[in-house]
């Protein structure tokens, strides 16, 4: 619809990245490269650093040690206003006293651009908010701000577009419709959108690659359905969706597969799938991969048995069973409401069974 | 009597404030209407109405040369205090040094000392300088007490201003001038402009540091206080009340154009 060619100068490399506050290290010895032209999502729980990384990256913190860089150019300690990275900050931080189609301009004619007027009109299209341009930041609701934020930032066409939780003071049915439209807008104007957000479901729909961070590191880096379903830590497992982690030793390693002895059971999976390094491993799974039964019968399959549900929910697409396991552990277990499981109560005696490929292990110090 | 009794508690409140507003008011009525006064020399007795006065402020001898006198020493000392104190004010608003909270404290010292204590001192300090009373003394006597209502002003809106403003217009290619210039100046504006229209009206009405450190120099609070004992003139009463007029019709003015942006932008 518009065009906007990127001036992206190449892929943005973090090497080594250390950022400490006094005796706290926010960022810790990080290194990272983001393609350009991709959707990333560096995604954690408050405090986890990814904050802080992002600000290093638009030059509003300097590194206490490391490198950063666009392609070949090295930005570490280049001042913010020289950088060609544009951010949507968290409260949108629009300017109260210009109106709308100043705040957009206001990085075009800082860098001398004499005719705004056509560039700011389509990017205000392209947000489809033209008819706002002579209001002030303060007469528009919370998703209009949002979208005037992200056209004030791409409008500069920068190598980089860093956002700093740009959802979070939206309600959910609006976080819905502008995660749509920020995906959207990243595809047309084919810019790196770097997406800081403690939201596991926002990073999962609108980033081709996460990292998830924790303490100030990556704990893993991938797309979605890998990080998903080959979590590699025991963080990543139960911060991006539930998981199931059960005790186990393993028995053998034929090298294409790994037998797990989980408390009297035998459980299999792909070796590939084991990220254990000693014989204590953690076994983990899904709660939707997990099927359950009132017999017996598990040919073939992965299989606990001697389950008793202590707690239905019946939430519309799935019911969730809570099922607590002889050696005193709760499983979750989710099934779909497809008309095809069992009619189980509270209280029964319950085998659980699920395909070996659908099994990790972990670590348990990870 | 039930009725009379049910009115009253139900307009209770509204008759407080129109109690409350006369008494608040009363004397700047009285001003106003003396200043209409066909009086000889002595303004105290009600002679009959005229509008001689109105017509002829600088009538009675030296009234404007003080109201000038004024008037000067209120602009440069605004002036002088209003830069300062804004710079002070960002500096403790902004910065972590040694000696903050100090100078926050001191900041306060000028507000809460008496006046009589602060003009007496000052003109003792000018004394042995060998400085001697006059206009540029009492400039910066003036000055040096503004300040603090400045800072002390200026300080809540730096304080107010969301620190992200200033860095999305780094972020948007504004150095550190322009971001001053464009973003931190005009959002802290109309704290500094409150602060100097506190500072002009307290260097307007200051007498007694200004008594102290004027030597023959004459400002109009001066000259009412000295022309009270021999009768003070219609004239002094017609600046007064012009004075009065003029901060009301700028404040409502004010309100009014505000109404209006809010109405057109709605």
């Amino acid at each position: 619809m518009v065009d906007m060619a990127s001036s992206a100068t190449g892929d943005l490399n973090l090497r080594n990245i250390t950022k400490s506050f006094g005796d706290f290290v926010a960022v810790d010895d990080l290194t990272l490269t983001i393609p350009k032209g991709s959707f990333f999502a560096l995604l954690g729980p408050s405090g986890c650093g990814k904050t802080t990384t992002l600000r290093m990256i638009a030059g509003l913190e300097e590194p206490t040690s490391g490198s950063i860089s666009i392609g070949e150019s090295d930005i570490t300690h280049t001042k913010p206003y020289k950088r060609p990275v544009n951010t949507v900050f968290q409260n949108y931080a629009l300017f109260p006293h210009l109106t709308i189609f100043e705040n957009v301009a206001f990085g075009l004619r800082r860098r001398g651009q004499k005719d705004v007027k056509d560039a700011v009109e389509k990017v205000l299209s392209l947000v489809e908010l033209g008819h706002l341009k002579d209001r002030k930041p303060g007469q528009l609701s919370g998703g209009q701000q949002q979208r005037i934020a992200v056209a004030r930032a791409i409008v500069n066409r920068p190598a980089l577009l860093l956002l700093d939780e740009p959802l979070g003071a939206l309600d959910l049915k609006l976080r819905r419709q502008m995660q749509i439209e920020l995906k959207w807008i990243q595809t047309e104007v084919g810019i790196t959108f770097v997406h800081v957000t403690h939201d596991q479901e926002e990073a999962m729909t609108m980033a081709d690659t996460i990292a998830v961070m924790n303490k100030g590191r990556i704990e893993q880096m991938g797309s979605p359905v890998e990080l998903y379903e080959n979590p590699e830590t025991v963080f990543v497992a139960n911060f991006l969706g539930q998981s199931n982690l059960i005790e186990g030793h393993v028995q053998s390693d034929s090298g294409a597969e790994t037998s797990v002895d989980v408390h009297g059971s035998r459980i299999l999976l792909p070796s590939s799938r084991n990220r254990g390094k000693e014989q204590k491993v953690l076994v983990g799974v899904r709660p939707e991969k997990i099927n359950i039964h009132t017999s017996s019968t598990s040919a073939g399959k992965n299989a606990l048995e001697g389950g008793v549900v202590t707690d239905i929910s019946f939430v519309g697409v799935s019911t969730q069973y809570q099922v607590e396991m002889p050696w005193k552990q709760e499983i979750m277990v989710f099934e779909q409401n497809d008309g095809g499981a069992p009619n189980i109560r509270k209280g029964d005696r319950v085998t659980l069974t699920w395909e070996p490929h659908f099994t990790f292990a972990l670590s348990p110090e990870s | 009597m039930r009725e009379v009794s049910r009115w009253f508690s139900r307009n209770l409140i509204r008759i407080y404030a129109a109690l409350a507003f006369i008494y608040l008011f009363i004397p700047v009525a009285y001003t106003m209407a003396f200043s209409f006064n066909d009086s000889g020399k002595r303004n105290l007795i009600w002679q009959g109405f005229t509008l001689k006065n109105w017509a002829n402020p600088c009538g009675a001898p030296e009234v404007c040369t003080a109201l000038g006198n004024s008037l000067k020493i209120g602009v440069i000392s605004t002036l002088i205090a209003t830069i300062l104190g804004t710079m002070i004010a960002f500096a403790l608003g902004r910065y972590n040094f040694r000696g903050r909270s100090s100078t926050n404290l001191i900041i306060f010292l000028p507000m809460a000392t008496p006046e009589i204590v602060l003009g007496a001192s000052l003109l003792a300090m000018f004394l042995n300088l060998g400085i001697n009373p006059g206009f540029w003394p009492t400039v910066i006597a003036h000055i040096m007490f503004c300040i603090s209502f400045v800072v002390v002003t200026v300080k809540a809106r730096v304080a107010s201003l969301d620190p992200k403003l200033e860095e999305a217009a780094r972020d948007l290619y504004a150095n550190e001038y322009q971001t001053f210039r464009r973003v931190t100046f005009p959002l802290v504006l109309p704290g500094i402009a409150a602060a100097a229209l506190l500072a002009f009206s307290l260097s307007f009405d200051d007498f007694i540091i200004t008594n102290f450190n004027s030597g023959t120099v004459t400002t109009f609070p001066k000259f009412v206080w000295i022309s009270s004992a021999r009768g003070v003139p219609a004239q002094a009463n017609v600046i007064g009340s012009a004075m009065f007029l003029i901060a009301l019709i700028i404040v409502v003015a004010g309100q009014f154009a505000g109404n209006a942006r809010a109405k057109r932008n709605r």
